[in-house]
């Protein structure tokens, strides 16, 4: 399990994360929703340790990641994984590379082993025979699917999906959100999604809490948060101009 | 109050500067740490040998040409008037050997490699494909400064030495095919003044420009600033910082190894 207490983040005189708690419970899929620029990603950074929190506690299965040194941590990154908002595929490797780096460097498997899980994981994803392409030939949908694939290859206890979606189109991204429900069923990880896709968003969460001016302001079962009667809440989940958050000042 | 601006604005200035050289210090020291602990796959480190030593062959191998060819007119003439051609061969080599050859071996390998270092390791920055390292739980040194910094102190003092004998060749052919120094004369002169410090003073230097030239390309891009932009900056802050690092350091180095 996860846990976020009291954690508090600024840059500069801007508070992002404002002594904000949450629990993150294992095997579910919980989704961070809220307006862009509210510092969803910045909560998501902090959870694995690329971001430290100016104060308060980020625990992950009972171990305080702010307080510990390069080689703890990485120990325990060892029980993530990872798709950025841009996937952050390793541009100057192919497709193959990008998906075997991590066996490469972090198991002894053999040269064929590793092809094979490879071409496993690239199948998982739908996207098989594009081994020998590199990023920049691949659209955005397809860059998230073999960042997915690179994620899964280790079996992590613990995904985090950075606005997985973002910049798709309708069917691509209902495509990428049944594929993250897929996966998650067949290995059941961890999940913690930053998202604002509204309303696609709760057909594959089991959790939602909903970030806002730095704060968790309601959190629970999907359904319970879906029916909220928060204002702030209610205008986010119908896009609705009139409310409490306001955009054109 | 008219002059507490300034001194508070030197302050701040002064306070800046200290701040970025130790971040630059505390660079180079992990740097060196990793390099102890875990230095790399050697794959990594033959692909950036490959990148900055055998791709700058051919313009260290053009530069050294055309700085021999001046060094050995300049030297005939000034030579000339004290009756002293017969020395061309041991003034083109010593100006090489000590000087020109380091030094400008890591001018053009700051121009041609360092300046990629920066602009590589800053678009991975910003395209947060250092941060996909860490959270496969591998740490970035190791792929992307361990190597580099390997790679640059064995491959500056190697295209320094091929830039000495290319540079020699240069003088050799103004001097005697053109000029008509007697080619007896201008090796004799050569070996009788050239001596094992001479160049082992120049592979000091050679040596210690890699270490620099790698230190402050790969810093540089480490700590790229935002967009297309931060990474444009940080490539001509590693060019100007290397450079003017390398002809510092030159000046503190010579003047202990004479």
């Amino acid at each position: 399990m996860i846990k976020l207490v009291n954690v508090c983040k600024s840059f500069g005189s801007q508070c992002v994360l404002n002594n904000l708690s949450l629990e993150i419970p294992r095997g579910l899929i919980t989704a961070v929703i809220g307006p862009s620029g509210e510092g969803k990603s910045v909560l998501l950074k902090q959870l694995i340790g690329l971001q430290a929190p100016d104060s308060g506690q980020v625990i992950v299965d009972g171990t305080d990641i702010t307080r510990l040194g390069r080689s703890s941590l990485n120990r325990v990154r060892e029980k993530f994984g990872m798709l950025f908002q841009n996937a952050a595929l390793f541009d100057s490797l192919t497709v193959f590379e990008n998906v075997a780096f991590p066996l490469e460097e972090k198991t002894s498997l053999s040269r064929q082993e590793i092809k094979s899980k490879v071409h496993e994981a690239l199948r998982h994803v739908g996207l098989s025979g594009i081994d020998h392409k590199y990023p920049d030939e691949l659209s955005g949908g397809m860059k998230k699917r073999v960042g997915l694939a690179r994620a899964l290859l280790l079996k992590p206890q613990i995904i985090l999906f950075d606005e997985p979606t973002t910049g798709l189109d309708p069917i691509i991204c209902r495509a990428i959100h049944q594929l993250i429900a897929d996966t998650h069923r067949l290995f059941g990880f961890t999940a913690v999604i930053v998202s604002h896709e509204i309303p696609e968003i709760f057909d594959i969460s089991h959790r939602v809490a909903m970030l806002f001016r730095g704060e968790i302001i309601e959190e629970g079962p999907t359904e319970t948060v879906r029916n909220s009667r928060h204002p702030v809440v209610r205008q986010f989940i119908d896009g609705s101009l009139e409310g409490p958050i306001q955009f054109l000042k | 109050m008219g002059i507490r601006q300034p001194i508070q604005r030197l302050g701040g200035v002064t306070l800046a500067i200290l701040r970025d050289m130790g971040r630059m210090l505390t660079f180079l020291l992990y740097a060196l740490y990793t390099i102890a602990r875990r230095p790399g796959r050697p794959i990594h480190i033959l692909k950036q040998l490959h990148f900055i030593g055998a791709k700058s062959l051919f313009v260290i191998c053009l530069t050294a040409a055309f700085t021999g060819m001046v060094l050995g007119l300049q030297g005939y003439y000034t030579l000339a008037k004290f009756g002293s051609e017969g020395m061309l061969g041991s003034a083109v080599a010593l100006s090489l050997i000590r000087e020109l050859g380091p030094v400008l071996t890591a001018l053009m390998v700051t121009g041609r490699a360092g300046s990629a270092i920066t602009a590589e390791i800053g678009i991975m920055k910003i395209t947060e494909q250092i941060d996909a390292l860490k959270t496969m739980a591998l740490e970035p040194f190791k792929y992307l400064v361990s190597p580099k910094v390997i790679a640059a102190v064995i491959a500056v003092p190697l295209l320094c030495a091929v830039f000495d004998v290319v540079g020699i060749a240069g003088g050799y052919v103004v001097g005697v095919k053109l000029l008509g120094v007697n080619p007896g004369t201008y090796f004799f002169e050569m070996e009788k003044s050239v001596v094992a410090k001479d160049v082992i003073s120049g592979f000091i230097k050679s040596l210690s420009f890699g270490l620099i030239i790698s230190w402050v390309c790969c810093f540089k891009g480490y700590n790229a600033g935002h967009g297309a932009e931060g990474v444009s900056r940080a490539t001509t802050a590693a060019v100007v910082m290397s450079s003017v690092s390398v002809l510092i350091w030159d000046y503190f180095l010579t003047s202990v190894l004479l």
